[in-house]
């Protein structure tokens, strides 16, 4: 049974369409990706789950009842600002217990539930302080526990480590999908950032223009992308147009993806799958190489394996593909 | 040179106070003529039993009508910076700025007519005096009170009250708990303002005001026609030390950490 359901949920602002239609469902303890670019609509809709905007028309049902109408603070569910938006006016340990003062909580079960959240997220020994004498990965955890602090079964993640230095970023996403494993609640992350997306996500959905292009696991969406727009998005792929080159794939699209460590060096050039090119630039990544060679009005991607013989800028070279590399693009 | 800069403008700015704050230890009748060190006038102010009535009434009036500014201005910048849109919201705040920009000749006299006429209508206020020096200080306050807290509400991330909401809330818990503690200092600043701005208004006061309710900058400028002894001189004094000790606690309340 789905945790959370949004039917056919439809928002504008002024004449502008944010959510077209939108329909989605999030299974209990999922860890759940909603990707797009700005304008994407992709924060709007967290702000809709969180009650903060209402929709036009359409659902938002959280386990079972429809909650489109309820105020915030009705609803269970947590959200996690971009901006963390930890109270300046409260310690660490306050900030943490606010959710729970706001219930009725008695004193005790506040404190024991603060350390237990404080000893989860490492902050002992910062209970103390105030937001502006914590560094930014601390904040991000304090607002974390914050936001866990009621056992919300959804927890809505708006760009969690956008504002964390690059350094940080990875460690902390694989932290926070330890967490959501150790918890069992479902996490609904919104960001731009495709490969923050696919590391973290069960699942991912990619937003465009207020509507859904593909909803898939990372895997998925890496190998069979949907339209020319994922593809483009989630970036790397090379494009293929049918009736450019000559293609021969499995299946008959309008056009196809073609990852880049699928195309190899070939001596003879194939009558199908494969195509004569120019070396433009090589570069060497350590594990491989990338290749950007010029065919035939098309610049192709290509990754070679730490192995190979790289060619050299301005080398003609022949590529080749399997045709079960072709994945088709629908749109 | 800079020094000499800044000699000049602090001279500029200071020396008249002091001049004035020593001849209130002058001996001498004349408040300009320097006839030996002398605490007489304060002596004298101690027993001046009007001067001190009506310093007590300026008080009064500028404590109750900064408090009742700091209300009303606080909910005029709260519905003019957390409301949006509204119909006739561009009027609104235009109006509520107005007092800002209006001369206080015109604000005394379109309250006086105000009173007036709400006397013959209503038989309410029966009488001007303290009363309606209240309300018109007021008024003149809470647009200074609106205007500051407009502005700290307008620098605050509002995702701090959404949060609050989220973590469950009710309007009034995310206003009490998160919003009110965080507007404090700019609703300290603006009770002190609306507190200064009565204290010294003349113009308003001398509209609105009724026999037996003199506040002091009103008494005051009175005596100038009389002649003035340096008891304004002492009192003077006497102000400038409270406005000091004022000023010295407020710097100590706004040292962070």
């Amino acid at each position: 049974m789905s945790l959370l359901a949004l039917e056919g949920v439809t928002k504008r602002f002024g004449g502008v369409v944010a959510l077209d239609g939108l329909s989605l469902e999030i299974g209990a303890g999922e860890f759940f990706a909603l990707l797009g670019g700005s304008g994407s609509g992709k924060s709007t809709l967290l702000r809709i789950i969180a009650g903060f905007e209402a929709p036009e028309s359409g659902r938002v049902v959280l386990q079972g009842s429809d909650i489109t109408r309820l105020p915030p603070p009705a609803r269970a569910v947590a959200m996690m600002f971009q901006s963390y938006a930890l109270f300046p006016h409260l310690s660490v340990a306050d900030n943490i217990a606010y959710g729970l003062r706001r219930a009725g909580t008695a004193k005790d079960a506040i404190a024991s539930r603060v350390a237990e959240l404080v000893a989860l997220l490492g902050l002992a020994g910062l209970e103390a302080r105030r937001p502006h004498q914590l560094s930014g990965g601390q904040q991000q955890r304090v607002a974390l526990a914050r936001a866990l602090a009621r056992r919300p079964p959804l927890l809505l993640l708006d760009e969690p480590l956008a504002a964390l230095d690059s350094g940080l970023r990875e460690h902390t996403g694989l932290e926070l999908r330890a967490l959501q494993r150790r918890l069992g609640a479902s996490f609904v992350m919104v960001t731009h950032d495709q490969s923050e997306a696919l590391a973290l996500a069960d699942r991912v959905a990619v937003l465009e223009q207020g509507r859904i292009a593909q909803v898939a696991s990372p895997r998925e969406l890496y190998d069979k992308p949907a339209t020319r727009s994922v593809a483009r998005f989630l970036g790397a792929a090379n494009i293929l147009e049918a009736g450019g080159l000559p293609l021969r794939a499995e299946v008959e699209a309008p056009a196809y993806a073609l990852r880049p460590e699928r195309i190899r060096l070939a001596d003879v050039l194939p009558a199908v799958n494969g195509a004569a090119a120019i070396v433009l630039e090589v570069a060497f990544r350590g594990g491989d190489a990338l290749v950007l060679a010029q065919a035939s009005g098309q610049v192709l991607r290509v990754v070679l394996p730490a192995g190979a013989t790289l060619p050299e800028p301005g080398a003609a070279i022949i590529l080749a593909w399997e045709p079960s590399a072709l994945a088709p693009l629908l749109a | 040179m800079k020094r000499a800069f800044l000699a000049l403008g602090l001279g500029f700015l200071w020396a008249p106070v002091l001049l004035m704050a020593a001849y209130a230890f002058s001996e001498s009748r004349v408040p300009f003529q320097w006839g030996g060190f002398s605490t007489r006038w304060f002596t004298a102010l101690a027993a001046n039993e009007r001067l001190l009535e009506a310093a007590w009434l300026s008080l009064r009036i500028a404590a109750a009508s900064a408090s009742l500014a700091l209300l009303l201005g606080l909910a005029l910048g709260w519905v003019l910076a957390r409301h949006g849109h509204f119909a006739g919201r561009p009027i609104f705040g235009a109006l509520a700025g107005a007092p800002l920009v209006l001369p206080e000749v015109v604000t005394g006299l379109a309250l006086l007519l105000l009173f007036v006429g709400l006397q013959a209508l209503t038989g309410w206020p029966a009488q001007r005096g303290a009363m309606t020096v209240w309300l018109a200080h007021s008024a003149l306050g809470m647009a200074y009170v609106a205007v500051l807290v407009q502005a700290r509400l307008a620098s605050l991330d509002p995702a701090l009250e959404e949060v609050a909401a989220d973590l469950g809330a009710s309007p009034l818990a995310v206003f009490g708990t998160v919003t009110l503690p965080l507007i404090v200092p700019s609703l300290a600043a603006g009770w002190l303002l609306a507190f200064t701005l009565s204290l010294d208004d003349v113009v308003l006061a001398s509209f609105v005001s009724g026999p037996g309710a003199t506040t002091l900058p009103v008494y005051l400028f009175s005596q100038l026609r009389l002649g003035m002894t340096p008891e304004a001189n002492a009192l003077a004094v006497v102000m400038l030390g409270g406005a000091a000790v004022l000023g010295g606690i407020a710097w100590v309340i706004r040292r962070p950490g």
